[in-house]
């Protein structure tokens, strides 16, 4: 979309006034600076999408919409999670993180921040493996996705 | 002389008497914003602006006071310009132009804008804004325009450098006019139409958008497909809406009906698209539509929906809208083709293009191939026009809005313009004013918005001056912009306003006698004004009329003063319903009749 004041809330506006929903969104600028790119993850049958696909299109700042489940693709979100990491924890949480492989990026006496990237599905189990280990904070980016193959998503001209 | 003195208008470096640029001059003359503003305007075709001033477009007013190309007709409530100008473009196609300050003056104007928007009409309201400077410090006057419009237009801008103003204003004309229209905000800090700061103006002569490439063309398969379908139906079905109107494809649409000989039904929108007096037309469909229209869309096999959007209104429960039908839908957005009703062949493309382009391959083809069972199917739709559902009874000298409806249409001849405020007047005036000509219905459809018909009318009749222009309304709509009848006075638009007054909120009474076993709460309006002597006292002419004896001859009178605006004041009966209806959650076979 356009990289322009407002664009984000028309898209977010867009949601909330017909009823969609966001489960995660991400948004930054691209190489081409006039353009940001937004990956957005909702959940409906396929009128709803076909609709949510449509109405996206008719915003003016959308430049073009791609449904990436239409297509083998890669989706990725990257996860910084702060865990308490005790005497008796400290060495079940790095190995844990090894497993996952997730790097620890800050260290205190009693805690291990883990910073993780992987598919949504990746991360929940890494959160589920730490058990009774107590998790002190979590942020998640919400996810990127992008299409397999050579082929990369083309702008149509003006 | 006082009054010469503030209308004398000066003349600057590069204009002539009349504030016109110069051309020769145009390549070294500097404009500021405002100028500026006002000179997009005129490149636009712009003849006229409806607005009121504010502190914060106080550089573009002084900026259009100084020429005399672009007319400025000043309202006393937002609200109403916003309903004036898409009264204007309604009637004449072009878009319709507001300007309006900041703050209340922009959120007054919210209304108008959400009206205009839930029907598709193109206007560029030009709303003030505090300096950018001042943007987020709450200051006087100060809302979030651009935030407060967002969901209720087709795209806004907020233009904050005035290098930008020229640009933004052709990209708005152009947004608004294409595609399905729809209106486009402007908003404009005060610093940016400073007159101490210019720059040299050049209006782009086109613009192009990457991510807006509206479709006009439809599918060439798709079309091909769809007359496939269209030809062979047995019991066929035209359905169109606004779009045939917005789309300036009213002859194309009659075209088609008639080389098929199908019927044809009009949404509230569409009313005029085909002409009401053809035996073909079998009147507006939907919650008051007419017994054929809906019965004939509940047993129709191939269901042709042009420039229509299957609103609730229409379709009542969709569980059973049209059971048996294949359906085509031509429309230019392609977010209304499977919104509500799921279609078997979409086209999206202009109707006027598409249409063009089925004519030739309908004839080509030989017309409708089912010639056997179209006349059964017209022997069925006779029978149920034989229900009469527009027939009302008349009781002694009591008013029937319907029969007061009736006799406009009888001294208009049907050539009026005529414009409706929302509720029970509406349906009425729909259902009884047969339309022939496209334009001529203008009605808040889609946000039903009570207000509407007194300003809007206006708007036409500043278009037509020469038209008889008729707003249909009710004692109770008609209190909501009614302050614009000295608007009315001011610019001289003589229009005639007809007045069903039943004393109560008509339409709410009626679903209230309907669905909550007739406990009227809160519709019936206690302690009305005397609107003969309100009219007099803005200078129009007031009549009071109590016996349908009376009806003709004060339409008459009314009618024959052709420079005055007239208020008609219609005592008609109470407790009268509209019908035919279909309730909430029934199918359009569902009807109550009487």
């Amino acid at each position: 979309m356009e990289n322009e004041a407002g664009a984000l809330s028309r898209v977010a506006g867009l949601f909330s006034a017909r009823g969609y929903n966001i489960e995660s969104l991400c948004v930054a600028p691209t190489v081409d600076e006039t353009l940001s790119r937004m990956t957005l993850v909702t959940r409906g049958d396929e009128q709803i999408i076909e609709q949510i696909i449509k109405q996206l299109n008719k915003l003016i700042d959308v430049v073009k919409v791609q449904d990436m489940a239409d297509a083998p693709h890669i989706e990725r979100e990257l996860m910084l999670i702060k865990v308490q990491a005790q005497e008796n924890s400290r060495n079940e949480v790095y190995r844990l993180a090894e497993i996952f492989r997730g790097q620890i990026i800050d260290v205190s006496e009693s805690s291990y921040t883990i910073q993780m990237v992987g598919p949504g599905h990746k991360l929940d189990a890494f959160v589920t493996a730490l058990g009774a280990i107590p998790v002190v904070e979590i942020v998640r980016s919400g996810a990127l996705g992008i299409a397999r193959g050579p082929r990369g998503m083309a702008v149509p001209e003006a | 002389m006082p009054f010469g003195l503030a209308l004398r208008r000066k003349t600057q470096a590069g204009f002539d008497a009349f504030g016109s640029i110069n051309l020769k001059e145009r390549k070294r003359v500097e404009l500021s914003g405002g100028q500026i503003l006002v000179e997009c305007l005129k490149a636009e075709g712009v003849d006229a602006v409806f607005g009121y001033p504010g502190g914060a477009v106080l550089h573009i007013y002084d900026a259009l006071f100084q020429q005399e190309q672009v007319k400025h007709i000043l309202v006393r409530h937002e609200q109403g310009a916003v309903h004036m100008a898409d009264g204007y473009a309604r009637a004449t196609g072009k878009p319709g132009v507001v300007l309006v300050t900041s703050g209340p003056g922009a959120t007054n104007a919210v209304t108008g804008i959400a009206t205009a928007h839930m029907d598709s009409i193109p206007l560029i309201v030009i709303t003030g804004q505090v300096p950018t400077s001042l943007i987020g410090n709450d200051a006087f006057q100060e809302v979030d325009n651009v935030g407060i419009t967002r969901p209720c237009v087709k795209h806004n801008f907020l233009v904050k450098d005035v290098r930008d103003i020229a640009i933004t204003m052709k990209k708005a004309f152009y947004i608004a006019t294409t595609g399905r229209p729809g209106p486009v905000v402007v908003d404009i800090p005060k610093d940016v139409t400073d007159p101490r700061v210019t720059i040299p103006f050049d209006y782009p002569a086109s613009v192009s958008l990457r991510s807006y490439h509206p479709t006009v063309k439809g599918h060439t398969g798709q079309i091909r497909k769809a007359i496939d379908l269209i030809i062979n139906a047995e019991r066929p079905m035209i359905y169109s809406g606004g779009g045939v109107i917005l789309g300036g494809a009213s002859a194309q649409l009659t075209r088609f009906a008639r080389l098929l000989n199908y019927p044809i039904t009009n949404t509230l929108m569409g009313l005029g698209a085909y002409p009401a007096s053809d035996r073909q037309f079998l009147g507006m469909l939907g919650m008051h539509g007419t017994y054929e229209a809906n019965m004939g869309m509940h047993h129709c096999d191939v269901l042709i929906a042009i420039g229509a959007r299957f609103d609730d209104r229409v379709t009542g429960n969709l569980a059973k809208f049209c059971p048996t039908a294949k359906i085509v839908h031509i429309d230019i957005d392609p977010a209304s083709i499977s919104k509500n009703v799921v279609v078997d062949v979409p086209i999206v493309g202009s109707v006027k293009s598409v249409l063009e382009e089925m004519l030739p391959l309908i004839e080509d083809a030989g017309g409708a191939k089912q010639p056997e069972a179209l006349t059964a199917w017209w022997a069925q739709i006779a029978q149920w026009r034989d229900m009469r559902c527009l027939d009302f009874k008349t009781n002694g000298d009591v008013i029937k809005p319907q029969y007061v409806v009736q006799k406009v249409w009888e001294i208009t001849q049907g050539d009026a313009y005529v414009t409706s405020d929302v509720g029970q007047h509406q349906m009425w005036a729909a259902q009884y004013y047969g339309f022939d000509k496209p334009n001529r219905w203008i009605n808040s459809g889609g946000l039903g918005t009570m207000g509407f018909g007194l300003p809007a009318a206006l708007g036409v009749k500043f278009a037509y001056p020469d038209e008889e222009v008729v707003c249909v309304t009710g004692e109770g709509s008609i209190q909501m912009c009614i302050q614009e009848l000295s608007t009315a006075l001011q610019y001289h638009l003589p229009v005639k306003v007809v007045s069903l007054n039943n004393r109560y909120l008509g339409m709410v009474r009626q679903w209230q006698e309907f669905f909550y076993s007739g406990r009227y709460a809160m519709s019936y309006m206690e302690a009305l004004p005397d609107f003969v002597k309100l009219a007099e006292s803005y200078g129009h002419v007031g009549m009071r009329i109590e016996k349908a004896s009376d009806v003709e001859g004060a339409l008459r009178e009314a009618f024959a003063m052709r420079d005055r605006l007239v208020f008609m004041d219609f005592q008609t009966d109470p407790l009268e319903n509209v019908y035919p209806m279909v309730p909430a959650g029934a199918g359009l076979n569902e009807m109550i009749l009487v």
